[in-house]
């Protein structure tokens, strides 16, 4: 079930079933690092906000997240590297701390 | 004993999988769908009734389901090859275990044997808790993979039968979010990710580019051309988790210079109305077909997926039709291509990759697609570097990916590793015995799930398309 929580600020933020922001402009820097630390990582570095950063501008131009081939490129990182960022992936992992949605479909 | 064989050392553990259960779906998305699930949620009386008459419906409007409720003899030939049941040894998994839970009520409601003697006839009476802990969980934790129907000697099609089952669950407002999430996308936006027009057209443009700088060669990418011969839909997680496969279709065409398009409003190959309703089946499918009768496309090409062939080869034209077009699978189309001399490899390309081929379960079991790929394969990689996996693992008696009719979803991770496991087993040994580092799986879901597979059970190998190598050995010149 979908659950609300209360960040340390005492914003209240909803999250889905699987643990996504479940509204895209709820989202600010505390609630980026609640959702890292829930997926293990510990401190977000400025190249974790390189990642978060450019999958927010899609975001919010598109309403969806790149194709992660995208991603790769425009922020440089191979996607081992990407990986070793966000150990979750790119789509389930990074998308996820920048705030979209969970991706549906065959993914 | 190899791995693979020691798998078939079961022993039956009732109850082992009773804690897989998919997320029900939410309001917003059943809003959306075609089908009238009922809102408010109707009482528990209500749904049973909501269940009982459809089902009714279905065994008298589809031959199939009555004929297939009543012929099981229950001879056990099915059990053993059901990946869920290999992977849980819940004998509800096993194919004639999970049908019996629905032959059950069929007996008690529809039969009178079941009506005068019940139990005794192996009948049951339907209640919110049935509905709920039998039928809901067990109907999805089936693939629809139809692979024990290729073992029992009826032939019975208990696919159809877990089709039905969900289609009455439906009405009783049980269905799955990830199921009608997917769909609710579809009608809404176009495709199963959600992924607009303009986000579409910014990764087609990437994908140009991208092209350029791989390959030297400057492509077109049509979107929404008014008139062409060919529409061309692909599943959408080709734009944006297989973008190599995606960059194939579009190398093939090009280098055929034919006259083709992609469409925004028909941007979704895949059709997850299959998994558990006919009625979204055929709204699905109306995009495409509307799409196509309105650009005079004489042909429509279906790419990398598994049951979007199955839903196009056994149901466009009984729900949809007649088509004014032709249709067929990029697998068909690219391999006619080369037979007729219209497309050149140069295998050294893929001189790194020795490949095995996973076939999808509705290309081999539903939609006469086992040589195709093969024949593809065959052509883009150097001679010895195609190998096939054991017999019993591929073709008509391929294993299922674990992921497949509607599963592909996170709740149910445990399960859907446990499924993958005989797939993987028969990847391994080929991977130990010949060196194989590259499996090569024409679906997206495949192209989603068996990654994951591959990783839990300790199996080497990178996953990708078809497509992926026909691009990488195409010859330009």
């Amino acid at each position: 079930m979908p659950e609300e929580v209360t960040l340390p600020s005492g914003k209240k933020i909803k999250l889905d079933d699987d643990g996504f922001l479940m509204d895209f402009d709820s989202w600010d820097e505390e609630v980026a690092k609640y959702l890292a630390e829930k997926e293990g990582i510990k401190e977000l570095t400025e190249e974790h906000w390189k990642v978060i950063n450019y999958l927010r501008d899609y975001y919010k131009k598109f309403q969806i997240c790149p194709p992660i081939r995208q991603l790769v490129k425009e922020t440089g990182f191979d996607l081992k590297y990407i990986y070793k960022l966000f150990p979750s992936g790119p789509a389930k992992g990074a998308c996820k701390i920048a705030g979209a949605p969970k991706p549906t479909g065959c993914v | 004993m190899s791995e693979f064989d020691e798998m078939f050392k079961t022993s039956p553990k009732p109850g082992n999988a009773a804690k897989y259960v998919c997320h029900k779906a939410l309001q917003k998305d059943i809003d959306v769908l075609k089908t009238k699930v009922p809102f408010p949620e109707p009482s528990d009386e209500e749904k049973v009734g909501l269940f009982l008459r459809k089902l009714n419906e279905l065994r008298r409007s589809r031959r199939s389901v009555q004929l297939f409720l009543d012929i099981c003899v229950r001879c056990g030939a099915c059990v053993k090859q059901c990946h869920y049941y290999l992977g849980t040894e819940d004998p509800k998994n096993a194919p004639v275990g999970r049908a019996e839970i629905l032959r059950k009520i069929y007996r008690r409601y529809f039969t009178i044997g079941g009506k005068l003697f019940g139990k005794l006839a192996g009948a049951e009476d339907l209640t919110p808790e049935y509905l709920e802990k039998e039928l809901y969980t067990y109907f999805y934790q089936c693939t629809e993979c139809r692979r024990c129907s290729v073992f029992c000697p009826y032939g019975i099609d208990t696919a159809e039968i877990t089709m039905a089952a969900r289609e009455a669950l439906e009405e009783a407002g049980l269905a799955t979010k990830y199921i009608t999430e997917v769909i609710a996308k579809v009608h809404t936006i176009g495709n199963n990710l959600g992924i607009p027009k303009p986000a579409l057209e910014n990764t087609l443009e990437f994908v140009k580019d991208d092209i350029k700088d791989m390959y030297g060669v400057d492509v077109e990418i049509p979107l929404d051309k008014e008139k062409a011969d060919i529409l061309f839909v692909a599943p959408s997680a080709d734009f944006f988790t297989n973008v190599d496969t995606l960059i194939g279709y579009i190398l093939v065409l090009n280098k055929l210079g034919l006259d083709w398009t992609f469409s925004s409003y028909a941007s979704e190959i895949a059709n997850f109305g299959l998994f558990f309703s006919y009625r979204e089946m055929e709204a699905i499918a109306a995009r495409i077909i509307r799409v196509a009768r309105q650009i005079g496309a004489k042909w429509v090409i279906a790419g990398e997926c598994g049951h979007a062939w199955r839903a196009a080869r056994q149901f466009w034209e009984q729900l949809n039709g007649p088509l004014p077009f032709k249709f067929m699978n990029v697998g068909e189309f690219t391999a006619s291509m080369i037979r007729k001399g219209r497309l050149k490899f140069d295998p050294s390309k893929n001189a790194d990759v020795k490949a095995t081929l996973h076939d999808p379960c509705n290309y081999a079991r539903a939609g006469n697609l086992v040589d195709e790929y093969r024949f593809i394969l065959k052509h883009v990689l150097p001679e010895g570097n195609f190998i096939d996996m054991r017999e019993d693992a591929i073709k008509v008696k391929t294993f299922c990916c674990g992921g497949g009719g509607g599963l592909l979803t996170d709740e149910i991770m445990e399960l859907r590793m446990l499924g993958g496991k005989p797939k993987a087993m028969a990847v391994k040994e080929v991977v130990e015995k010949h060196g194989v580092n590259y499996l090569a799986a024409p679906c997206a879901i495949d192209k989603a799930q068996l990654p994951l597979v591959m990783k839990h059970w300790n199996v080497p190998v990178q996953v990708g398309g078809v497509h992926d190598l026909v691009a990488k050995a195409l010859k330009w010149e």
